[in-house]
């Protein structure tokens, strides 16, 4: 009730509604009261409605309802049902709105249904879902400026009139803040204001519109828009990579880039033909969302979230449509159906992903991989070698016969032996060789060879087996272990169940010299594993010698059946030769959870074969008949003797083409682990076999309904002739120029960033339940203008285009009603207090983003590099340690050097732990897309400008510019001090105050030298010691003062 | 700061406030926010000259209804705390050990990931011994024998449920009656409706702390203090454990408190110049604002200042209780901001999520709060501020029965459970001493007065003189409310 009160007292206050006189629109006078009280019930969501009525179409407002009785009789109140309900007292049953449904209607809305009826009810489509068509200008302002055309038009009727334009530095600042976000240089002040010429002003908005400045400043609105962070947001909220798309984005404004390509780009890049790289980054903008890595994540339930916030950014930022409201139900005020939401659904939900977060700290497939030059090179170098590998296993089979030769022949001499026969076991104990426990356990030859442990038993052992030197190869090893009666529970291990866990075996030679080197063991058999515990992780392992390990080799010692002699074997690639003079080592380790548990009593054997031809149980593993024909007569092989041979050496021998084969594997392998420690961006790549889309029941992942295909809501335009039905179509659809939206929205959004407030003030919505646009005319004048231009001004030469946004911004700025002055009365004020009807220039707050960088730029402190990675300035301790230690943004530390004094939207930005002073700010966190921020003026935002290092040491490098540059007096270097901060040259009054202030704070540092020293002390950027240091703290807080200025703040 | 709201008493005589309105704004121009607040008041909230004070009042009408709690102390435990381990004992589990938790209990319903692969679910009863307390006869583990001293301020609902089933959604849910990121939070909705009390303090201050238990365990995020689509003065304000306690606080080294208000004296001056020129009402707001940035510097570290309690007060917290960060300190901390009524205070322990190795990690958490929560109790009760403070315990959903990993005689773990789990409530208007709900022997699902996590906040904000309907907010073109469309009130727990 209250907030409807004061709605009515601020409409007509400037006469939102129609004057006495004029005839009721639907859409401005109407609409909105139907819309708030009535829509939810009787507007478009079919299942919500009541009573079968419809008030949103005046075909079915005007039908006989249940009673006979029409809702709506054009030209009759009397016998309207409509009318009649909502004239009944409050406690009759029929009273419409009801009131449990918490609307009500005022008796100034009841009167004016009943005065539209009496006009003849007449209906218009509501006027976002019309395409605009281009007005007239106004009668009598045709020479105007269109913008002005309009609003002059409008004030003549309100009795106002604009202000004169604003003086010049103002009018500079302004400019500069609003194309750049950088306030004027000196140079630059004196230039303007000296530049009598009558195309001053253009030239400069000219020059402005060319900085690489201005791309930065456009592309910080859309960041909010497009939900761009730095981190993956949920739970561990680890980095990601995004920053390549942020600068394809600032480049994309600096080019000019029409907004319909802009829009292509960003939504389907990756689905135009023959894509760019720079069309394929630009597609970043969907990937920006989050992406969930929580442990119990749900897949399907977070795809369908990832692709209903594409759905919801898009329409929302080039439609400024609430679409998910449609996600549980038809929408209750908008024509967009439930199924027509899932048709929107299904435009985004084919992209080559999960859904989900893919790794911490890494960016989720699909990728554009962006190497830079050396990278490039890189590359190229792994490529040649892969290329070189593919060469050699081309050369390899022209090898191939005099390898078989050599293997047959090497293999009969194993076979056959020196004494001719056939070695019984290729598995060779060992002999000579020593043992010892790491640990302290005492270690017992056996008769049978084995070592058998005693005495101490710790909780992680390793056996250290040494053999002498004996020359010769070494393919492998065998392990053999024994249950022994002195063992627990006569078993195999030493652990109290009678269980061994054995983590590691590790192969070593020890050169002459004492190096140690190691040979990779890469085959791993044993003929028992306990279930989970097997050989396998031995190999794993290895990667870390000596460390814990959660798995190992264990044998169910425990288990009453489980008491015997088990065998396991590790072997090297291919055998290794060992020198003369080289001893090797076998070390056996237990390093698991479990303690204690380690083996009992065990056996070693080697072996010189190749891994082919190792077996556990010390065979050859070559078939008998293989053996038959390599141990005969060679010239008395057959055909066939000879094919069994051919194959078998294919099949299992370390042969040349094997070899080759290998090395291009591991070659190509090695260009895939480069190619993915790559920098990338995440793009949209569409999969070829598009997925199913389903309407959800509820919105609920897993109540899938009917399925639906793609198609585009009934309200809207269709799809453009021979455009085709996937994103790229969709692309083209919102910007074809038929769209009665994005060109709205889009001037609209420029409007409230260079005026304060939108010409529709709810710029977030442009459904039903938006407000009636202030200059509706103007709006619709703007946006035809920018889809077929007739008077877009050039831009430094360049002829305005079609959906130009250079050429629009600058037409908007050239207005009268842009440049005029901000200065206001009292009675203005009260006629107008949010400035809505622009009988006054606009004056708002600066964004916090531009708070920061103005501080930067007037000390001199600014970096101005264009681009690249975030950076870490200044934060407050501990800013991401204190609610979470998750993910790999924690341990916050602030750059060194240039990275402190960037602009503020590169600065690195942690979803769940935002820059705090930008939220403070009134920045919002981009979890999601956010369409508005609000503009608050709070305690908080006080204490960052007054006490934050980056505003204290701004405040001292602007005080020594102050000192250095501003002349020899306090009041010119005040004087200095001030227009650097405010472009404005003060007036004699304030410069006193200044000078007052001044001078009281240089006595008190000058009699407490250790405070200014203190004071001086903020921020890494060096401090001039040919400054006193009294002086220069006390125009640091004269600075200080100057930067919390309102006007500073404020862009007027 | 009651100005505002003496405007609209003016009503209903529209007229007289347009005057109030002229007549504060253009001739009492530079002595207070006025002029702003009120204006941001009559444009309503989505104005760019918006509500310009983070101190001030709340909306027109607002308290709809006599409030039972001027505040509320609401202790989140973030992670999801074990309810059978503490409040909820089901001795009857300890003969189903091991046993599988049977099909008819679970009835298909969704699992986290963490255990949907997990090829058996065996019942693990509670390793803890439960006892009754009080006049009450309150249920509770030995693992809470503070708290059962306080058994007869309590108020034990059992039956809780929510829909999510990871921590970010569901506490995010529990915050702002939405799993997804976007809108406001409880505390935001407080201060935005009631405004504040304290024009010296914000109007919704967090103070949070890691658990022992956990000490890794479950990040927060700033959304879950947000001011989502409202105006961003009504985000909670993070008190910090370390630095200033509240951002930016402290002059820079070097500045004096003298000069630092002859600086504000001199950019008054100059500001003031400058709303003559311009006549802009924010002018006078940013001037105001100043000042009370002025007055926090003094009134935090007051705040803050722990000196003036006394040695039996400081013991009743534990030994923690001077360890800024602590939960023992934040739970004093709490009673020093509710004695200068800030609106809601929100405290957040991690450390709850015990997927495994439980009996442990419990004893950790438990160790942490159950003597500063009962001495939080106990204080405020011995100062007459509990019987207009409300209190809230509890997290964002409840605990599997059945173990996670693997079942020892020693040491079990719990998935995420949102079926049902237990919160206490105690202090303004609530029924001390009550239990209200039951869950089934598996301790899985509801049998009786199942409480939505809608209806928890809807009943909250009842107490605090809030009709959970009627606390909106227009945003794009919706009117959003903190329970949805959802939320009953509780009204078997009320006095």
């Amino acid at each position: 009730m209250s907030r409807l009160f004061l709605t009515i007292l601020l409409l007509t206050l400037f006469a939102g509604f129609a004057r006495a006189g004029e005839k009721l629109r639907f859409n401005r006078d109407i609409r909105p009261i139907l819309s708030d009280a009535c829509f939810h019930c009787h507007g478009p969501d079919e299942k919500e409605r009541k009573g079968d009525l419809r008030l949103d179409l005046a075909e079915k407002a005007f039908l006989p309802g249940k009673s006979g009785i029409v809702p709506i009789f054009p030209g009759k109140p009397d016998e309207s049902e409509m009318l009649v309900r909502i004239f009944l007292e409050s406690d009759d049953s029929d009273m419409m709105p009801p009131p449990e449904s918490g609307k009500s209607l005022t008796p100034a809305q009841r009167d004016t249904l009943e005065r539209w009826i009496e006009e003849g009810a007449e209906y218009e489509g509501h006027w976002a879902f019309e395409k605009p068509e281009r007005p007239a200008l106004p009668a009598g302002k045709e020479t105007l400026h269109p913008v002005d055309a309009f609003i002059a038009a409008r004030l003549e009727k309100e009795g106002l009139a604009m202000q004169l334009e604003t003086d010049r530095e103002t009018l500079l600042r302004r400019v500069s803040l609003d194309l750049t976000g950088l306030p004027p240089t000196l140079a630059e002040l004196d230039a303007f204001t000296g530049d009598k010429a009558p195309d001053a002003y253009e030239k400069t908005v000219d020059r402005l519109l060319a900085s690489p400045h201005f791309g930065e400043r456009m592309a910080m609105d859309w960041l909010d828009f497009a939900r761009y962070a730095d981190s993956n947001g949920f739970q561990s909220d680890g980095s990601r990579q995004m920053w390549p798309w942020r600068d394809w984005l600032i480049e994309a404004y600096n080019r000019n880039l029409p907004f319909d390509q802009f829009t292509i780009e960003q939504l389907a890049g990756d689905l135009l033909p023959n894509p760019t790289k720079d069309q394929i980054i630009a597609t970043g903008f969907n990937r920006n969302h989050r992406l969930n890595g929580e442990g119990g994540r749900i897949e399907a339930e977070w795809f369908v979230e990832t692709v209903i916030d594409r759905v919801e950014t898009t329409g929302m930022t080039w439609m400024a449509l609430t679409l998910t409201c449609a996600r549980c139900h038809d929408h209750k005020y908008d024509p967009i159906s439930q199924k027509e939401f899932y048709g929107l659904f299904s435009y985004f939900n084919s992209i080559e992903e999960t859904g989900v977060l893919g790794r911490e700290g890494s960016n989720t497939p699909p990728l554009l991989r962006l190497p830079d030059a050396a990278q490039t090179a890189e590359l190229a170098r792994l490529d040649g070698e892969a290329a070189k590998a593919e060469g050699a296993v081309k050369a390899a089979s022209g090898e191939m016969p005099a390898a078989l030769t050599k293997w047959e022949t090497d293999l009969r001499e194993k076979l056959t032996g020196p004494g001719g026969t056939a070695t019984a076991s290729n598995w060779v104990a060992v002999a000579g060789e020593s043992a010892k426990s790491l640990g302290g356990a005492s270690l017992t030859r056996q008769a049978d060879g084995s070592w058998l442990a005693g005495g101490k038993n710790p909780a992680n052992d390793t056996y250290e087996i040494t053999v002498p030197a004996t020359g010769g190869a070494i393919g492998g090893i065998l392990l053999e272990v024994f249950p022994d009666p002195s063992l627990p529970a006569q078993s195999l291990g030493r652990g109290s169940n009678g269980n061994f866990v054995m983590t590691g075996v590790e192969l070593v030679l020890r050169l002459a010299d004492g190096k140690e080197q190691s040979v990779p063991l890469t085959k791993a058999e044993a003929d028992y594993e306990q279930a989970g515990y097997g050989v396998a992780p031995i190999l794993e392992n290895a990667k870390n010698p000596g460390a814990k390990a959660a798995k190992g080799w264990a044998i169910d010692g425990n288990g009453a059946d489980k008491k015997l002699a088990r065998r396991a074997m590790f072997l090297a690639a291919s055998p290794v030769a060992v020198s003369a003079g080289t001893a090797v080592t076998v070390r056996l380790r237990h390093q698991s959870n479990f303690a204690d548990h380690n083996a009992g009593r065990f056996r070693l054997s080697t072996t010189a074969f190749e891994p082919a031809l190792v077996k556990l149980d010390g065979g050859s593993g070559l078939p008998g008949n293989l053996v038959a024909i390599l141990t005969g007569d060679p010239a008395a092989r057959t055909e066939a003797d000879r094919k069994v041979l051919e194959a078998w050496f294919l099949a299992n021998a370390d042969h040349p083409v094997k070899q080759s084969a290998a090395a291009l594997a591991a070659a190509k392998q090695q260009r895939a682990d480069y190619e993915q420690s790559l920098p990338s961006v995440m793009v949209m790549k569409e999969r070829t076999e598009a997925r199913e889309a389903f309407v959800l029941n509820r919105g609920e992942y897993d109540r899938p309904a009917d399925k639906v295909a793609r198609h585009l809501p009934a309200a809207l335009p269709p799809l453009p002739a021979g455009a085709p039905q996937n994103r790229l179509g969709l692309a083209q659809w919102l910007v074809s120029g038929d769209h009665p939206l994005t060109a709205r929205v889009w001037i609209n959004r420029e409007w409230e960033r260079l005026f304060g407030i939108g010409i529709v003030k709810t710029s977030e919505d442009f459904g039903s339940q938006a407000e009636w646009p202030m200059f509706p005319e103007l709006l619709d004048w703007l946006a035809v203008e920018f889809v077929s231009p007739t008077v877009l001004p050039a831009v430094n030469g360049k002829a305005g285009q079609a959906w130009d946004m250079k050429a629009m911004i600058k037409l908007l700025v050239t207005s009268a009603a842009y440049r005029q002055s901000s200065a206001v009365t009292p009675e203005l004020v009260e006629r107008d207090p949010e400035n809505r009807l622009l009988a006054r220039g606009p004056r708002f707050r600066l964004r916090g983003e531009l708070v920061r960088d103005q501080a930067l730029a007037v000390a001199g402190l600014m970096t101005p590099k264009v681009g690249g990675a975030s950076v870490r300035p200044y934060m407050p301790e501990g800013v991401w340690d204190e609610t979470s230690v998750y993910g790999d943004l924690r341990n916050y530390k602030a750059d060194a050097g240039e990275g402190l004094y960037r602009r503020t939207f590169y600065t690195i930005w942690k979803r769940t732990g935002a820059p705090p002073t930008m939220l403070l700010f009134d920045a919002p966190n981009r979890e999601t897309c956010t369409p508005k921020r609000s503009r608050t003026n709070t305690p908080l935002q006080a204490l960052a400008l007054m006490n934050e290092v980056t505003f204290v040491e701004a405040s001292r490098a602007l005080a020594q510019r102050m000192m250095r540059e501003g002349g020899a007096t306090p009041e010119e270097r005040l004087t200095t001090g001030y227009r650097l901060a405010t472009s404005r040259t003060p007036d004699a009054e304030t410069i006193l105050l200044l000078r007052d202030g001044f001078e009281s704070r240089h006595a008190e540092f000058s009699s407490n030298p250790e405070s200014a020293k203190a004071l001086l002390s903020h921020g890494a950027s060096v401090v001039d010691a040919t400054l006193d240091p009294a002086e220069l703290a006390a125009y640091t807080v004269s600075a200080n003062v100057l930067l919390n200025l309102d006007r500073v703040v404020t862009r007027d | 700061m009651n100005h505002f709201r003496d405007l609209l008493s003016a009503r209903p005589d529209g007229g007289s406030l347009q005057d109030l309105l002229n007549r504060r704004l253009f001739l009492g121009r530079g002595a207070s926010a006025l002029g702003s607040a009120a204006l941001a008041g009559l444009l309503g909230p989505n104005s760019s000259v918006d509500a310009s004070t983070s101190a001030g009042p709340g909306l027109p009408g607002f308290p709809n209804h006599p409030a039972k709690a001027k505040r509320v102390i609401y202790l989140f435990q973030s992670g999801a705390p074990s309810q059978m381990d503490l409040f909820d004992p089901k001795p009857q589990m300890e003969a189903q050990r091991g046993k599988d938790l049977p099909e008819s209990i679970r009835q298909g319903q969704r699992l986290t990931t963490m255990t949907s692969g997990q090829k058996n679910f065996p019942i693990a009863p509670s390793l803890f011994k439960f006892a009754q307390h009080g006049e009450s006869g309150a249920w509770m583990s030995d693992l809470l024998p503070h708290l059962s001293g306080v058994a007869d301020d309590l108020c034990f609902i059992r039956s809780m449920h929510t829909e999510a089933i990871n921590h970010d959604p569901a506490i995010t849910f529990c915050q702002t009656g939405n799993q997804l990121a976007g809108r406001p939070s409880i505390g935001a909705w407080l201060s935005y409706g009631l405004g504040t009390d304290n024009a010296d303090l914000p109007a919704y201050v967090v103070l949070t702390s890691f658990g022992t238990g956990r000490r890794d365990d479950q990040p927060l995020y700033d959304r879950l203090w947000s001011s989502g689509f409202l105006p961003t003065q009504h985000q909670g304000v993070k008190f910090r454990n370390v630095g200033d306690p509240v951002l930016y606080l402290s002059d820079p080294a070097g500045m004096s408190r003298g000069m630092r208000r002859g600086m504000l004296d001199e950019l008054a001056a100059l500001n003031r110049r400058d709303l003559e020129v311009f006549g802009d009402p924010e002018i006078d707001a940013r001037i105001s604002q100043y000042e009370m940035a002025f007055r926090m510097q003094s009134s935090v570290p007051e705040l803050t200042d722990l000196s003036g309690e006394s040695e039996a007060t400081l013991a009743m917290y534990g030994p923690n209780v001077k360890t800024p960060g602590t939960y023992a300190a934040n739970c004093l901390l709490a009673r020093r901001l509710a004695e200068r009524d800030v609106r809601c205070i929100q405290l957040f322990h991690m450390g709850w999520d015990h997927h495994g190795g439980l009996p442990n990690a419990i004893k950790g958490q438990c160790s942490d709060t159950d003597q500063p929560t009962a001495a939080l109790i106990t204080d405020l009760k011995q100062r007459g501020l509990l019987d207009d403070t409300l209190i809230v315990w509890g997290g964002e959903f409840g605990r599997t029965i059945y173990s996670q990993g693997a079942l020892t005689e020693t040491n079990y773990g719990r998935d995420h459970h949102p079926r049902c789990f237990t919160v206490f409530l105690a202090g303004a208007g609530i029924k001390p001493g009550m239990t209200l709900g039951e869950t089934d022997d598996y301790c899985y699902n509801i049998v009786s007065d199942p409480v939505h996590v809608h209806d928890l906040n809807a009943t909250i904000m009842h107490l605090l003189g809030v009709d959970h309907k009627k606390l909106t907010y227009r945003f794009q073109g919706r009117d959003f409310r903190l329970t949805d469309i959802h939320g009953e009130l509780v009204k078997k727990i009320l006095t």
